[in-house]
């Protein structure tokens, strides 16, 4: 029994899930990228639009367990509108602080699933 | 000089129910200092009883020394003690001692066997025959030998029940088959294979049978003799044991025509510069200095299955089985994948539900299940999951488990909406 399920599954991040903000597809995008994780059969393809070196638009589609799903959602957000060097060094502290939970190292690989997919697009 | 313990468990009356499951469950120190610890994942390991624990604790403090090696009192005691675990363990599963080795778990006995099998086979054969529902401890091994002798590998598939296609099993088990390889119990699904039918088949077109009984020797009563198979492989910690020792059997006339497929001290008669000659069975096949302490207490965990007994083990999983069904039954949007099979293993899934995330939130209960693909990736990709919510039940297993977890089923569904 660890306290942090307690924190996963708290009522915002179930609602954030429910709500599958970002979810979708773009027409056009620019970059795109799908990142799976064999061991859990997670696959998620992250969609740019970008435009003179921003990102204008996000938008991500695949089958993930909540934290993926989630962080999908919270990492779309937090891109949008940001240059592409800057959107390439995210790193998984930065999922952690949008997510605001701790995570164990079998989860970790979860919500990072989004910032990988993220980062090979732009490479 | 032995150390005085408890022989016997708790238990002490013939029959399996709840009361005594509640009783037995007193034997496991982990309940004790878990208290609320429901612990439903048996089919990754259980847990050890204090029986088992103690005879780790009584080689080492009393007569720990190495096994036929050392001409003093307590190496002689460790000698006869190992000795006496692997017929114990032999009887077990109707087998002679010679024809028991001893090896660190199912992988490396499916392994070990891996190396050398081919030297028992046939020039004119060049196929293997699998299940579609083998853990990779049963496929990979024979993968890799088929890729080094450039054999075939072909797979028995799955009915929509679950169940093995025999139809398919008689079409592809012919005269070109050197092995075939194939699980008793499934870990990921519950299926129970018809293991004499397939024996039989392997026999008549002159193939090795080898049967992973892992999921089967701790539950259920597994005769080699009467399943007539070639090879059988099992592992102690899944059957109350400590971790780090299995068997693999094998027929006494097929071990003796087998090489060796580990070398060096405790495996030889007689060793010169330039050649070596190997020992009788079972020593042959085991080179260094044996895991004396945990074949010792799985030896002690044999006999705790035996003073309860195997057909009251396997009576009570089935007990529970049903009793999860039926509590399962009265909620919508979960899809049980075996609800056919008898055995203590239940597959399902929640509809809509990532069963990482049931395994997460079920934590959150003091409940433990295994959630994922089970070691059975082939088999997930061909259902078309990403894996499933095992429950795998066994001796201590209660009722009230049962209910904390439907209960704890019923409200995951609720906050997922």
């Amino acid at each position: 029994m660890s306290d942090s399920h307690d924190e996963m599954y708290k009522e915002h991040l179930m609602e954030l899930y429910k709500s599958q903000a970002n979810y979708g597809r773009i027409e056009n995008p620019t970059h795109e990228h799908t990142e799976t994780n064999a061991s859990c059969g997670d696959e998620i393809t992250m969609q740019l639009l970008v435009s003179d070196g921003k990102i204008a638009d996000v938008k991500f589609h695949g089958s993930g367990c909540v934290m993926s799903i989630v962080s999908s959602s919270l990492l779309s957000d937090k891109i949008k509108g940001m240059h592409i060097s800057e959107a390439i060094n995210l790193s998984k502290d930065d999922v952690l602080e949008l997510l605001k939970i701790n995570l164990n190292p079998a989860r970790l690989k979860c919500v990072t699933l989004p910032l990988y997919a993220i980062k090979n697009s732009l490479k | 000089m032995e150390a005085k313990r408890q022989s016997k468990n708790a238990f002490g009356i013939a029959i399996m129910d709840n009361e005594s499951a509640k009783k037995l469950k007193e034997d496991f120190p982990i309940f004790k200092n878990n208290p609320k610890l429901v612990y439903l994942d048996n089919g990754a390991t259980t847990q050890k009883p204090r029986q088992v624990i103690e005879a780790i604790k009584e080689f080492y403090e009393n007569f720990n020394a190495n096994a036929s090696r050392g001409l003093y009192g307590i190496s002689e005691k460790s000698t006869e003690k190992y000795a006496n675990a692997r017929k114990i363990v032999a009887d077990f599963i109707g087998a002679k001692s010679e024809e028991i080795i001893l090896t660190k778990n199912t992988t490396d006995s499916l392994n070990s066997l891996a190396y050398v099998i081919e030297n028992l086979i046939p020039k004119e054969k060049d196929e293997i025959v699998l299940t579609e529902m083998e853990h990779h401890s049963n496929l990979i091994p024979w993968q890799q030998l088929a890729k080094r002798k450039n054999w075939k590998l072909r797979f028995i598939k799955i009915k929509n029940d679950f169940s093995l296609d025999i139809g398919d099993a008689e079409e592809k088990i012919n005269d070109k088959t050197a092995i075939v390889a194939f699980t008793h119990v499934s870990n990921a699904l519950g299926t129970i294979n018809p293991v004499k039918e397939l024996v039989k088949l392997a026999r008549e077109n002159n193939a090795l049978s080898v049967v992973d009984a892992t999921q089967s020797v701790p539950h259920m009563k597994v005769d080699v003799k009467d399943l007539n198979c070639d090879f059988l492989v099992f592992s102690g910690h899944k059957m109350l044991g400590p971790t780090g020792i299995g068997v693999l059997y094998g027929k006494k006339e097929l071990l003796e025509k087998m090489p060796p497929f580990s070398f060096g001290g405790g495996m030889i008669k007689n060793v010169s510069y330039e050649n070596s000659e190997f020992a009788d069975l079972p020593e042959k096949f085991e080179s260094g200095t044996q895991n004396i302490a945990d074949a010792l207490a799985l030896a002690e965990a044999v006999k705790y299955l035996e003073e309860i007994g195997i057909a009251n083990v396997e009576k009570w999983e089935k007990e529970l089985r049903n009793y999860l069904l039926q509590g399962l039954e009265k909620i919508d949007g979960i899809e049980i994948y075996n609800q056919k099979n008898s055995s203590g293993i239940v597959s399902m899934n929640l509809n809509g539900i990532h069963p990482h995330d049931v395994a997460s939130m079920l934590d959150d209960y003091g409940i433990a299940v295994r959630a994922g693909h089970h070691c059975c990736m082939p088999l997930m990709k061909k259902l078309g999951i990403n894996g499933t919510i095992r429950v795998s039940f066994y001796i201590y297993n209660t009722h009230e488990d049962i209910d904390q977890f439907v209960d704890a089923i019923k409200k995951i569904k609720e906050k997922f909406g």
